[in-house]
């Protein structure tokens, strides 16, 4: 039995949004190479909604295809509908993860989440939520 | 598509003399080998030979052969029964830091029991210096384990040179050999050992086989309680077809080692030499010379070893890594770290193991899908973006 579902090869295999935003309104990075994951999500916002989404990740299997399926879920929700993809959300998505795979899930919503609330403390509302950095 | 298996090290296929030799003993031969009719003999025989071939192979006696379920199970068996068995004279043991898990965990285990353990480190080529084993004898002193050659990195260790440094305190000196046996020439009164691992599915027999070589008159608690099998330290009825396996591929391993070493580092060396001319950032992982004729070990920076393995899977390779994504514990490779090499590059870690099957039309497959398979993942990777911003600021890597 293959260790990933059809869903999180497909996400592997053909990443979608895959890149860099120049000039992006926020950026979240979270990871370290010692645990074997990193990802940087880059996001441009308009009127409230997230308008692109790019990332770039270091990682297995999993984590490509989390940070792929979550670029995928937050391209044109509204900022406070996009703080709400959780990493259990995700996984449901990808129609599973490995067991002990599921702490790359949690760095792509958390990475995300830290690109908008990079925004935000850009903006000067950081506060607003409660989100920390 | 083309198919490649590069994971030997992972097990070998059995080979067809060797499948032959097992069959009759599923079938005909099904005795008990320690019935008293006829159907026992033919068992009893069997295993009889088998303790001669694996003997053989590593330049032993047959009555110090114990046969076990594997390679895991001999080191299993050999570190908890050989320290118990000593334990009146002391409680101290040393294993290297790059020792299989079979070792380093029942290592772990024994301190849990009461030993204490100390880790020899290994230089960056992942070999141990024997005056650093010398430095962690004590008294109390009472078992030394290092393995032969290492699964991961593939390099050789000078067990000789090691056990003469062991002798010398009294210890028992064990050395896990299940990635050499068979590849590379083995003989224990060589060696200076007392106690030796090997399985058979490292040189083209069964799983679920695996054999110990005891010194006689080296004590060692019994593994498994019961009947008489094995002297009594190992009972359990005989898993006769798989013995005969072990036996018919330690018989082939030995007749053909030179030669299958021959074609086999012909191979490795295309591999070592054209993948890091290929890509850039890649480096060779364990000693340039000193190690197993079929074992192409490497790092490649900025990205992560089961991605990669996951897109050279996609192309029809079939490869190991040692990044923390691939081990069910999420630990990047002990081996690496030991070695010195950072975390990050440990990450990128990809093992190539080359086996009967293999020609150089392979290694040609592997030299042309390897550099798009890295410059995608890398495209993919803050690590490299940042390394490429760095690398345009002017500064150099």
């Amino acid at each position: 039995m293959p260790v990933y579902s059809d869903k999180v090869m497909d996400h592997f295999m053909s990443p979608r949004n895959v890149g860099e935003i120049d000039n992006a309104d926020g950026v979240g990075e979270v990871g370290n190479p010692v645990c074997g994951d990193m990802m940087t999500f880059y996001i441009k916002v308009k009127d409230n909604h997230i308008s692109d989404v790019k990332y770039k990740t270091f990682g297995c299997g999993a984590a490509i295809a989390v940070s792929s399926m979550v670029s995928e879920m937050a391209k044109g929700k509204t900022l406070e509908e996009a703080k709400k993809i959780t990493p259990s959300l995700v996984a449901k998505e990808l129609e599973g993860l490995p067991k002990n795979k599921y702490h790359c899930s949690n760095l792509g919503a958390e990475a995300l989440g830290k690109a908008i609330d990079n925004y935000l403390k850009k903006q000067g509302e950081g506060s607003k939520k409660g989100g920390k950095k | 598509m083309r198919q490649v298996y590069l994971d030997y090290v992972a097990t070998t296929p059995v080979l067809p003399k060797v499948l032959e030799a097992m069959l009759p003993y599923f079938k005909d031969a099904y005795g008990n080998a320690q019935s008293l009719h006829d159907w026992g003999d033919k068992a009893r025989e069997a295993v009889g030979n088998a303790r001669g071939k694996v003997a053989d192979l590593i330049g032993g006696g047959a009555e110090e052969i114990i046969f076990t379920a594997s390679g895991t199970e001999s080191n299993n068996f050999a570190i908890k029964g050989l320290a118990m068995a000593q334990q009146a004279k002391g409680k101290h043991i040393v294993v290297s830091a790059i020792e299989h898990f079979s070792v380093l965990h029942s290592a772990r285990t024994l301190e849990k029991w009461g030993f204490e353990l100390t880790e020899v480190p290994v230089d960056k080529y992942g070999v141990v210096d024997p005056k650093d084993v010398a430095k962690k004898m004590r008294k109390d002193t009472v078992l030394v384990s290092i393995m032969h050659a290492n699964n991961e990195v593939g390099t050789i260790q000078p067990i000789k040179e090691i056990a003469n440094v062991v002798k010398k305190t009294g210890a028992i000196f064990h050395t896990d050999a299940v990635a050499s046996a068979g590849s590379i020439p083995i003989n224990v009164k060589e060696l200076g050992v007392d106690a030796l691992s090997l399985a058979a599915n490292q040189f083209y027999g069964p799983k679920g086989v695996g054999a110990l070589w005891l010194k006689k008159g080296v004590r060692i608690i019994p593994f498994l309680d019961g009947g008489v099998q094995e002297e009594g330290r190992r009972a359990g009825t005989e898993n006769v077809p798989a013995i005969a396996g072990l036996s018919k591929a330690a018989e082939l391993a030995k007749a053909e080692m030179a030669a299958r070493a021959k074609r086999f580092s012909a191979l490795r060396d295309k591999l070592i030499t054209e993948l890091p001319k290929r890509i850039e950032h890649v480096t060779v992982t364990g000693h340039p010379t000193q190690r197993l004729p079929g074992h192409a070990s490497f790092c490649v920076e900025f990205i992560e070893g089961e991605a990669m393995l996951m897109l050279l899977n996609s192309q029809g390779i079939a490869v190991s890594s040692g990044s923390a994504c691939t081990s069910r514990a999420l630990k990047a490779s002990h081996v690496l770290i030991a070695m010195g090499i950072p975390h990050e590059i440990a990450q990128g870690s990809l093992l190539f193991s080359f086996g009967l099957d293999n020609t150089e039309e392979d290694v040609d497959y592997v030299l042309e899908t390897m550099p798009p398979i890295v410059d995608r993942l890398r495209q993919m990777s803050p690590l490299y973006a940042k390394f490429m911003k760095e690398k345009a600021k002017g500064g150099k890597k």
